[in-house]
């Protein structure tokens, strides 16, 4: 039983993890109906931020979290500016195939900067270590779950209560509607790569204090997809909830089944077949907009 | 309409395969190493621009296809004895069977979902090839016998430079012709309007898996030539980012057009050539990751560039230089 209840709490803490990058993914696709397969390398590049500011600049907390931010805010400028507002109104592979050019690019800087090598600065950033009875519960579950609850909030008020948020939401239904009323569109795009920018530095900078970070942290974006697609690909809130239970599933069933199979391995790939299987029966997801449309 | 319609059309066909016939003489065998890699190349991507760029669905998973291939041929040859003739079709019949069954989900989704139900295929493909290590070697590989003529074994460079091309050759007059049929007009009606394509009475189930069909069939055959040519399957093989790098052939080329596959095909393999050459120097010059960087971030920009200001490819522009020498002098730019 007890072994069972560490595998629940380890894999909470993992969906706390997906779905802090879900958050960012989500938030674009709301905002500019673009697929942003980069959004794992945003958490990656977070990470070393936080190595930069953190270790190498001798910086305390609150200072980094700040000029991290900053960095971010610039990134998702720049990224929008030079790469994405060409590309308003082609077709979807073009904005996809972008954004992988993209994360192409942002993993050779990550490369070129800092050497593709793992670094850590464990201990810098405060973490809580808990122990419920003979379980351990990894820190990163309780900063991921504070982290993820805090933007969820922010971003549910902002797109529920605010000008900008409403107009994100039109903006990702009907360009040209928006267009004609007035709205900003080049606006609302640029304050859509911005948050997802910062939402990825932030959690990076997290993930990066509890575990350390190296590139391959970047492939955390493409299991995140899973999450995404079993929330619904426009549901804030369903990518917490899908974050959870794939997190909790996928510790679960590489725990019982990875010693049954030859190789193991059953967790780097368990995600996948969770999103071939949600394709397959239930492709708008948990909480995802149903669109009535025949293929 | 035919293939090659003027005299000059043949005289070009005649002209370019005697200049392939007659390579090995003048090249070095490096040269005709990256000739052959190209070939190999100009396959898959002519499976990708079928499935892709007339069908319309897009396949992120191509090189888990061209894994399947490689360790099918690889296997019947290595363990069971076949000769590489006889597993070169099972191979591409296991690629065709591997697409068939993931591109059920197309039937059902499109765009951004199917992309990730290819990118899963991938995944789930490279670990299937790990879990069955009793047949295929696992991470250690799999050693791969070279084919074969009679006794003649073509393990020289040049003999399986003529092989490859021989079957590029025939690989592209395949697709021209293939986009030609009944089924290759279908897959365009597919691609430009789905819907009016069903109403029209294309059996949207029939002809987008004969397209996921195809397509792998193309990339199945591309991979066993891959492993052949190494003498050696591995699933290192057959990296994930290699599928986004031929869609982006696919980009550079030109979508739907077989010119454009061959066009991205041969400009990028060059290219990925002059990064492994400038690469070390500028290791030894900047820092010792800059080769590592140079090649993300060449092949990032590459398909950044092209989608911002060529998003139609090398092929539109090689028709618009067609078209300008052909209206001479009552030519204009557009």
């Amino acid at each position: 039983m007890n072994f069972f209840l560490q595998l629940v709490v380890t894999g909470f803490a993992l969906g706390m993890v997906y779905a802090l990058v879900a958050i960012g993914f989500v938030i674009i696709l709301k905002c500019s109906n673009a697929f942003n397969i980069a959004q794992g390398h945003f958490v990656m590049i977070g990470g070393y931020l936080g190595y930069t500011f953190l270790v190498t600049f001798g910086l305390p907390i609150w200072a980094t979290l700040v000029m991290a931010v900053v960095a971010a805010i610039i990134m998702g400028l720049l990224i929008e500016r030079l790469t994405l507002r060409p590309l308003v109104g082609q077709p979807e592979l073009a904005i996809i195939m972008m954004t992988i050019a993209l994360a192409s690019v942002l993993e050779g800087l990550a490369t070129l900067i800092w050497g593709g090598e793992y670094k850590t600065y464990h201990g810098l950033l405060p973490t809580v270590a808990l122990k419920l009875g003979e379980i351990s519960v990894p820190p990163e579950s309780l900063i991921g779950l504070i982290v993820s609850i805090v933007a969820v909030a922010i971003l549910m008020l902002l797109f529920r209560y605010t000008k900008i948020g409403l107009a994100m939401r039109a903006t990702a239904e009907d360009l040209q509607v928006v267009q004609s009323v007035g709205i900003r569109a080049t606006t609302v795009y640029a304050v859509s790569w911005v948050i997802a920018c910062v939402v990825g530095v932030i959690g990076g900078i997290l993930l990066g204090g509890v575990s350390g970070v190296m590139i391959p942290l970047a492939e955390i974006g493409l299991k995140a997809f899973a999450v995404v697609l079993l929330g619904g690909v426009n549901s804030i809130g369903g990518a917490i909830v899908a974050g959870i239970i794939l997190g909790v599933l996928e510790n679960v069933a590489a725990g019982y089944l990875d010693p049954l199979l030859p190789r193991g391995g059953l967790a780097q790939v368990f995600p996948f077949i969770v999103m071939i299987i949600v394709l397959i029966f239930k492709p708008h997801g948990l909480f995802g907009l149903v669109r009535i449309e025949r293929i | 309409m035919a293939i090659f319609r003027t005299r000059l059309d043949w005289g070009m066909l005649f002209a370019f395969l005697i200049f392939l016939l007659i390579c090995p003489l003048f090249f070095s065998d490096r040269i005709l190493t990256i000739m052959t890699m190209i070939g190999i190349a100009i396959i898959s991507v002519h499976g990708l621009n079928i499935l892709t760029g007339y069908c319309g669905q897009i396949s992120i998973g191509h090189v888990g296809f061209m894994a399947v291939g490689a360790y099918t041929s690889a296997i019947l040859t290595a363990k069971l004895g076949w000769p590489f003739w006889a597993a070169l079709p099972c191979a591409a019949l296991a690629a065709g069977m591997a697409g068939l069954i993931f591109g059920l989900p197309s039937l059902k989704i499109k765009g951004f979902y199917l992309i990730m139900a290819t990118i899963a295929a991938h995944f789930i493909i490279i670990w299937l090839i790990l879990q069955l290590y009793y047949v295929t070697g696992g991470p250690d590989g799999l050693a791969v016998p070279k084919p074969r003529i009679g006794s003649m074994v073509l393990k020289s460079k040049v003999s399986y430079f003529y092989l490859v091309m021989t079957i590029a050759t025939l690989a592209t007059l395949l697709a021209k012709n293939i986009v030609r049929t009944r089924a290759g007009r279908a897959f365009v009606a597919i691609r430009d309007n789905d819907l009016a394509a069903e109403v029209m009475g294309i059996s949207l189930w029939n002809y987008k898996l004969q397209a996921f069909f195809i397509g792998c069939v193309y990339a199945g055959v591309a991979g066993a030539l891959l492993v052949h040519y190494y003498g050696f399957a591995s699933v290192d093989q057959f990296p994930f980012m290699d599928s986004v790098w031929y869609l982006g052939m696919l980009i550079v080329g030109g979508m739907g057009s077989t010119s454009g596959a061959i066009f991205g095909a041969v400009s990028l393999k060059l290219l990925d050539e002059m990064v492994t050459i400038v690469g070390p120097v500028l290791s030894a010059v900047v820092a010792a990751q800059a080769a590592a960087s140079l090649a993300l971030i060449t092949r990032g920009l590459v398909i950044i560039l092209f989608l911002i200001f060529e998003p139609r490819g090398l092929a539109h522009r090689w028709g618009m230089i067609k078209a300008y020498y052909r209206l001479w002098p009552f030519s204009h730019e557009e």
